[in-house]
């Protein structure tokens, strides 16, 4: 894609709100294999942003292009504006799947030592790492090496190092492992705090209760493409709500109302139970049907799709279509 | 945030970053204290092999004469001993005075056999006509030493030697300076040889330790990757000129303490300050040479094993190099000499040793200018190998279907 041609698109996505990040077309192959096949996002400036992938699905080979670690084989990013991501190093930070300090750094240092990567001296760095282990309640360790903390004392001193030089986009693989749920808890209103600050965060999990919990916007990435991306809710909203159903009869004319895919269950009493879509014609024909035809409604609940259904339907949809195009890749 | 950078630092400052974290971290490991005193080992090892060996040799080397004359002759014999022997330097064996009796020669082969000490030989008969009996070889080396103090043993006095006065000439031979400098420059090539190999495996084992660590994936996404090349490889050449200095330092005194019992190098055709001024600059290109080559091998290489594969046949090769130009040292002006400056890797060892026998440092403007084009095309395609490579292997990529080492050499690519 042209270069002009896309940042007309970028602009007319951005609407309102600046984009962090604009990427259209991203591909990467790695030995004949695709890992990145074409990928759009656009990351609102000051959101939350989530990136949901089953494993090997694509997530961490996104993240790497969009810090310009690895470059795409095809199509444009840009990052906070400038489109070779190293230039802004000093407004990104980036906390990696796999984390990594030097072990005999004491921590302190190693926060002040990431700083400095980003251009933060080294002075400043170590004044805002001890601020920073206090203000999280890690002044005890700030003295301590690395190789003498907890590893969750470790990742917490590793994601301070990200945001110690204050950047404005902040990327985090996977931050959720490897963390207990009390931690996973802090961090998650640490990322709610620096969204607040107008700092834009992404952050790539396959556990989607976090997700649904913090962002605003999801990218859904299965089999190196995105068949989602966009608010929650509209997410959601790809799953039409579930009709959880039990009627008195087994059967009758309203029959005709119910879809055939429906689930049945016979319980003991003899009453049955339907689990269906909610049909696109809505709820009232369907309660129509049931009361002129005297199913004998014992209850009618209509249940809206989580993110986590959504999830697994759009990338189960996804991978089976993959699988379809290209057999032999995917094998 | 004033003052805070926002773009990214540039090149040389993020590899200040880097060099400045591998320099004080590796300057206070312990890997720096066996930096320092690795060199000591193999000192050690030929001081007390040659130790050992020089008691060995003395042990076996001090035989003994026997002396079986009448009691007169006997006594004139070792007086004329005592008295020659201060004089010979070591080349007159101990004599030791045997029962003093006519014996026939099989009793003195008798005597030898059953005799203890270091007893090799017995002069019997007498002093007008002295018969040495033992092996061929030890009697036919003190046949002559034994007819001079013979002799002297005849005369009036055997004790009175006639002092000879010397008259030392000033000037030294060619030939004695030659070797004297050949030796100088032999003891620089090895030194050079020892100081790079021991860096250039400390600078590799450096680097996997960090992609061992994980921490490569949080240096490339925020500074160029040719900048962790060259803070890597920077870092090492301070540590080890700081190891220089320490051994440079440490050496001053123990010449100043042990003065002239100090094996003695002759003055090399350049003089000292020169000589070692560069030695260090060739010195400093043979490590960027190499440990451009060793860094770009461990970005390709996933674990230390690897590392070892890769790396083996870069140290035969660095092996053969420094022999090389040993070897073209011999050759003065041949074809072998001017190859051995010529290629790049042999260049500063050749150089080196041209330094100690040859007065003439044009030469040296020459290599050095020569060197340091072929160190910046290493350095530049070492940091380009180092940039695609190593993101590609270790920990952070590896992944189910990681290709194996060959299929990385041969530049397939994984996925991440």
């Amino acid at each position: 894609m042209d270069l002009g041609e896309w940042a007309a698109v970028g602009n007319a996505d951005s609407g309102a709100r600046p984009l962090a990040i604009e990427a259209r077309g991203l591909v990467k192959r790695f030995d004949g294999f695709t890992a990145v096949d074409g990928i759009d996002l656009t990351v609102p400036e000051g959101s939350i942003y989530g990136i949901l992938g089953p494993n090997g699905a694509g997530k961490t080979t996104t993240l790497r292009m969009l810090l310009g670690i690895i470059d795409p084989d095809e199509g444009v990013r840009r990052v906070l504006g400038h489109e070779r991501p190293h230039e802004i190093a000093g407004q990104i930070g980036y906390l990696p799947e796999e984390r990594g300090l030097y072990p005999a750094m004491k921590a302190y240092d190693a926060i002040a030592f990431l700083g400095s990567l980003r251009g933060l001296p080294l002075r400043e760095g170590r004044r805002r790492g001890r601020e920073l282990l206090e203000a999280h309640g890690l002044g005890y360790a700030a003295d301590r090496q690395i190789r003498q903390l907890s590893k969750g004392m470790a990742q917490q001193v590793q994601l301070l190092g990200t945001l110690v030089h204050h950047p404005r986009l902040v990327i985090f693989d996977e931050p959720f492992s490897g963390l207990d749920a009390l931690n996973q808890g802090k961090l998650e209103r640490m990322i709610r705090g620096l969204a607040d600050n107008g700092t834009t965060v992404i952050f790539s999990t396959h556990v989607i209760a976090h997700a649904e919990r913090m962002c605003d916007e999801v990218a859904i990435i299965a089999g190196g493409k995105v068949p989602f991306a966009g608010p929650v809710d509209v997410a959601r909203d790809r799953i039409p709500p579930q009709v959880m159903l039990e009627t008195r009869a087994g059967d009758g004319a309203w029959r005709a109302a119910i879809p055939a895919d429906a689930r049945v269950a016979r319980k003991a009493s003899g009453a049955t139970q339907w689990q269906f879509s909610l049909p696109p014609s809505g709820v009232e024909p369907l309660l129509r049907a049931l009361i002129e035809g005297d199913a004998g409604i014992l209850s009618l609940s209509i249940e809206r799709a989580g993110l986590h259904d959504a999830f697994v339907a759009i990338a189960g949809e996804a991978a089976a279509r993959a699988l379809e195009e290209n057999p032999e890749e995917q094998r | 945030m004033a003052g805070l950078a926002k773009g990214r630092l540039s090149t040389v400052a993020a590899a200040l970053v880097v060099a400045r974290r591998d320099f004080s971290a590796i300057l206070f490991s312990r890997s720096f204290i066996f930096f320092l005193i690795g060199p000591l080992f193999p000192i050690l090892v030929g001081l007390m092999a040659g130790s050992v060996g020089d008691h060995v040799q003395k042990v076996d080397d001090s035989p003994e004469i026997g002396v079986m004359m009448p009691s007169d002759q006997a006594d004139r014999l070792m007086t004329a001993h005592r008295a020659m022997q201060s004089h010979m330097d070591g080349a007159l064996p101990d004599f030791r005075l045997m029962e003093r009796r006519e014996v026939p020669q099989a009793e003195a082969q008798r005597a030898l056999q059953r005799t203890h000490g270091n007893l090799a030989a017995i002069v019997s008969g007498t002093l007008e006509s002295p018969v040495l009996t033992g092996p061929n070889e030890r009697i036919q080396e003190w046949q002559g030493p034994i007819e001079l103090v013979t002799a002297r043993a005849l005369q009036a006095d055997p004790a009175k030697v006639s002092a000879v006065r010397l008259a030392p000439i000033a000037t030294t031979t060619r030939a004695d300076i030659r070797h004297g400098q050949v030796m100088t420059a032999q003891a620089g090539q090895m030194l050079l040889f020892l100081l790079t190999m021991l860096l250039a495996g400390m600078v590799l084992s450096n680097l996997v330790e960090e992609k061992g660590n994980k921490i490569i994936e949080v240096l490339a996404a925020a500074i160029p990757m040719d900048a962790v090349f060259l803070g890597k490889l920077f870092a090492m050449l301070a540590v080890s000129m700081v190891g220089i200095a320490v051994w440079g330092a440490a050496g001053v005194g123990v010449r100043l303490l042990a003065g002239s019992a100090m094996p003695h190098l002759d003055t090399p055709a350049i003089g000292w300050p020169s000589f070692i001024g560069l030695g260090i600059v060739y010195f400093a290109m043979a490590y960027l040479l190499l440990g451009t080559l060793f860094l770009t091998i461990g970005s390709m290489a996933a674990t230390v094993r690897e590392v070892q594969t890769l790396s083996m046949p870069v140290t035969m090769l660095q092996l053969f190099v420094f022999f090389f130009a040993s070897y073209a040292m011999a050759k003065p002006g041949s074809l072998m000499e001017v190859l051995a400056v010529s290629i790049p890797f042999s260049s500063p060892y050749a150089m080196l040793a041209r330094a100690a026998v040859d007065p003439a440092l044009w030469p040296h403007l020459a290599a050095l200018a020569w060197q340091g084009a072929w160190v910046g095309i290493f350095v530049r395609i070492g940091a380009t190998i180092f940039r695609r490579r190593v993101m590609k292997s270790g920990a952070a990529s590896g992944r189910a279907g990681r290709p194996g080492l060959w299929d990385r050499l041969a530049g397939r690519r994984q996925a991440a």
